[in-house]
């Protein structure tokens, strides 16, 4: 059984919001073309995962007006907590759907980096973001849900690196959600021009109990030649959510892309990440880690494909599963013809702390080229009885043996994100999701 | 002082009889060595003292200080004074050294008298110091990608950060070389006393010219068939164990048939 798709929104809706948020005039085309696609395409088909019956559609609105913040003092204290007491001078929040607050630095501004939210973009930016917005990452058509963010993008922002600019502190953005009637149809856009480096991460937060629409969401990344990206993510949305969020990369000659995602939500999620290796050289790093709890469904898909010669992909993904949580990890890695001299590399693992949680991983490889090189490491598991044992013989108690273990284990992503604020988010939010 | 005492010990893995009736007392400010051929259950007693869950106790006792030993998670063993430094120490990712160690420590005391991270600090450079290991091995995860000899030397400093009444030590001087052994020796060495206990299983008497045992016992085939003093391991070393089986009557293991 399939349930019915009755768009909430016609082509006039999409049109008059695009219209209120004062976007470029190609923008209310754009969602409108994306509306009328929407009900020809079908739904992705995450492996393993019977989605069917989920419902990426129906939502209460399709989006709220909420405060905007003058000061980080007016910001709830779960959320001031993600924010560094000395670091907070690159910082963007969005407040549901409203853009809510935005500092950039002036030596940035004065470089040409632009930080700024998605619909005054599409304005001031126009061609900048015509030119990266659904074209060579995620396509409007490629499915329903990626269809439906293009019609129903209701925030997000756009971050620019020009050429040779280094952004020396990482620029962080806030998804901060208290309202359970808002959804969240975000798309995020990062440009870094040859040369350049950036830090971004971003925070999804919600304090409410139990939210009641959708969380669609969109990231494309596009790396320069020889530029350099590290994307750290928090993942923090709460169930009733039906959660879809695609990053997407697209790499240039020589460049760098690590991707950092800790996948820590609470509501059902389809989650993706790929990156296109689309540059000769080029290299991708990505960290995944994931709790699943409760009754949680999620199905996680990393893929790296290597088109451009001696291209490097690296998948690590770590996930605990507990409860009566289903976890499905899919890891791909993908050698196109021609991609001579690439490797691609993954490794999956997966603890199951519960006898009713079910956790699967399927590395997956795809190689099309005969010199390159590739390997897979994949496991499903309890937690090893010698480590437990080890930690044990030390005086430590089994419940803080487990602990460190678990937190060793999802330790990568916590590592690797640049904000202390947000590492510590992050290690508490795990503490409280495998307790 | 205080006394570990192992009386008529029977320990089976997987339904094997492994140790078939093994005595043994320590009592602080004394070295015991272990030896004894492959195969023979020395890290078998090892384990079972320290409550491996693998290893199931069948019959016989272990006290420390006249509590039951067996009665305890292996947890609560290491809290009442008890360390084995192992064969195999195992890898534990993205736990960092420093962190677990300070955890283990803390863990004997009590909850609002945590070692202070300074004194914690400075405790562990200077221990680290004379083990002569490199700093960045605080900050590394847990033995993960350190070699043989490296991990064999941060037993031993767990040794000397949590000072435990008595410590087993499986082959600590295996996968080291010749300073560090010396190094190893010295680390152990100083920890003899009033406080402090310590079996050590070893099949070389290089070792024992290092750390002077006060007790030397041989297993063989999952009993102690012979105790002395230092002497007994340097006869050992010259003569190897064959001699030992002829002149206690014992039947090598193939003669005996397994039902
Ligand atoms: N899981 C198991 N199943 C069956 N037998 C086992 C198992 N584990 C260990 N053993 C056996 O128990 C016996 C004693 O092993 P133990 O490790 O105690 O020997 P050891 O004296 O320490 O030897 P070494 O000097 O080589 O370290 C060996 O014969 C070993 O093969
Ligand atoms: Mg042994």
């Amino acid at each position: 059984m399939t349930v019915e798709t009755k768009l909430a929104l016609t082509e006039q809706d999409v049109r008059s919001f695009s219209k209120k948020m004062d976007e470029a005039a190609w923008m209310s085309d754009f969602r409108a073309e994306a509306l009328a696609k929407v009900e020809q395409i079908p739904m992705p088909k995450p492996d393993k995962t019977r989605i069917d019956r989920w419902n990426f559609t129906e939502f209460p609105v399709h989006a709220v007006e909420s405060a905007t913040y003058e000061s980080l003092e007016d910001l709830p204290a779960q959320a001031h907590e993600l924010i560094d007491p000395d670091n907070h001078e690159n910082l963007y929040i969005q407040h549901n759907n409203t853009p809510a607050y935005l500092s950039l630095s002036e030596d940035l501004k004065a470089k040409g980096v632009i930080l700024t939210d998605i619909f005054t973009a599409t304005r001031e930016h126009s061609d900048l973001v015509k030119k990266y917005y659904m074209t060579d990452g995620v396509k409007v058509d490629e499915h329903k849900l990626t269809a439906l963010n293009a019609a129903f993008m209701n925030g997000g922002v756009f971050v620019y690196v020009p050429k040779n600019v280094v952004v020396e502190e990482p620029i962080q953005v806030l998804f901060f959600h208290d309202n359970e009637q808002a959804s969240l149809f975000n798309h995020v856009i990062i440009v870094a021009e040859a040369n350049s480096s950036l830090s971004y991460i971003e925070n999804y937060l919600s304090t409410v109990e139990e939210a009641k629409g959708q969380a669609n969401i969109v990231s494309e990344v596009f790396t320069g030649d020889n530029a350099e990206v590290t994307y750290g993510a928090v993942d923090v949305l709460p169930k009733g959510f039906t959660t879809f969020v695609s990053r997407r990369g697209v790499t240039g000659r020589d460049s760098r892309l690590n991707w950092a995602l800790g996948l820590m939500n609470d509501s059902n999620t389809i989650a993706e990440n790929i990156t296109h290796l689309i540059g000769d050289g080029s290299h991708s790093d990505m960290k995944t880690v994931v709790v699943g709890r409760g009754d949680q469904r999620e199905n996680i898909t990393t893929k790296i494909i290597s088109f451009g010669q001696n291209t490097n992909g690296m998948i690590l993904k770590h996930g605990v599963v507990k409860d009566s949580a289903t976890t499905i990890f899919n890891g791909i890695g993908k050698i196109e013809n021609g991609a001579t001299g690439s490797n691609a590399e993954q490794e999956s693992r997966m603890l199951i702390l519960s006898d009713r949680a079910r956790a699967d991983a399927n590395p997956i490889l795809l190689i099309e080229e005969d010199e390159v090189t590739a390997g897979h490491a994949a496991t499903v598991g309890q937690v090893d009885p010698l480590e437990m044992f080890y930690l044990m013989s030390r005086g430590i108690t089994k419940k803080e043996a487990e602990r460190l273990i678990i937190h060793g284990f999802l330790a990568p992503v916590v590592s690797q994100l640049k904000l202390e604020g947000v590492k510590k988010q992050l290690t508490e939010v795990i503490e409280r999701k495998v307790r | 002082m205080s006394t570990l005492e192992i009386k008529g010990l029977h320990v089976e893995i997987e339904g094997k009889e492994i140790l078939k009736g093994v005595d043994l007392t320590i009592n602080s400010n004394e070295i015991h060595a272990i030896m004894g051929p492959n195969g023979t259950g020395k890290s078998t007693l090892a384990q079972a003292i320290m409550g491996h869950p693998r290893y199931e106790v069948t019959a016989g006792t272990i006290t420390l200080d006249g509590e039951d030993v067996l009665e305890m998670e292996v947890d609560e063993r290491a809290r009442a004074g008890l360390f084995l430094a192992m064969q195999y120490p195992s890898e534990i990712t993205g736990v960092t050294n420093a962190d677990f160690l300070r955890t283990a420590i803390n863990a004997k005391r009590d909850e609002g008298d945590e070692i202070p991270l300074m004194g914690f600090i400075r405790e562990l450079d200077a221990n680290m110091e004379t083990l002569e290991m490199d700093e960045d091995m605080a900050t590394r995860y847990l033995n993960e990608g350190f070699s043989g000899g490296e991990k064999k030397r941060n037993e031993i400093l767990q040794l000397k950060m949590l000072k435990p009444k008595f410590a087993v030590l499986d082959e600590i001087d295996s996968g080291l070389d010749i300073d560090a052994l010396r190094i190893v020796s010295k680390g152990i060495n100083d920890m003899r006393g009033e406080a402090f206990g310590c079996l050590i299983i070893t099949h070389y008497q290089r070792l024992l010219d290092y750390i002077t045992p006060d007790h030397v016992h041989v297993m063989i085939q999952g009993k102690v068939v012979k105790s002395g003093n230092a002497e007994l391991a340097k006869e050992l070393e010259e003569k190897g164990y064959d001699w030992l089986h002829e002149e206690l009557g014992i039947e090598p293991e193939t003669a005996e048939q397994e039902a």
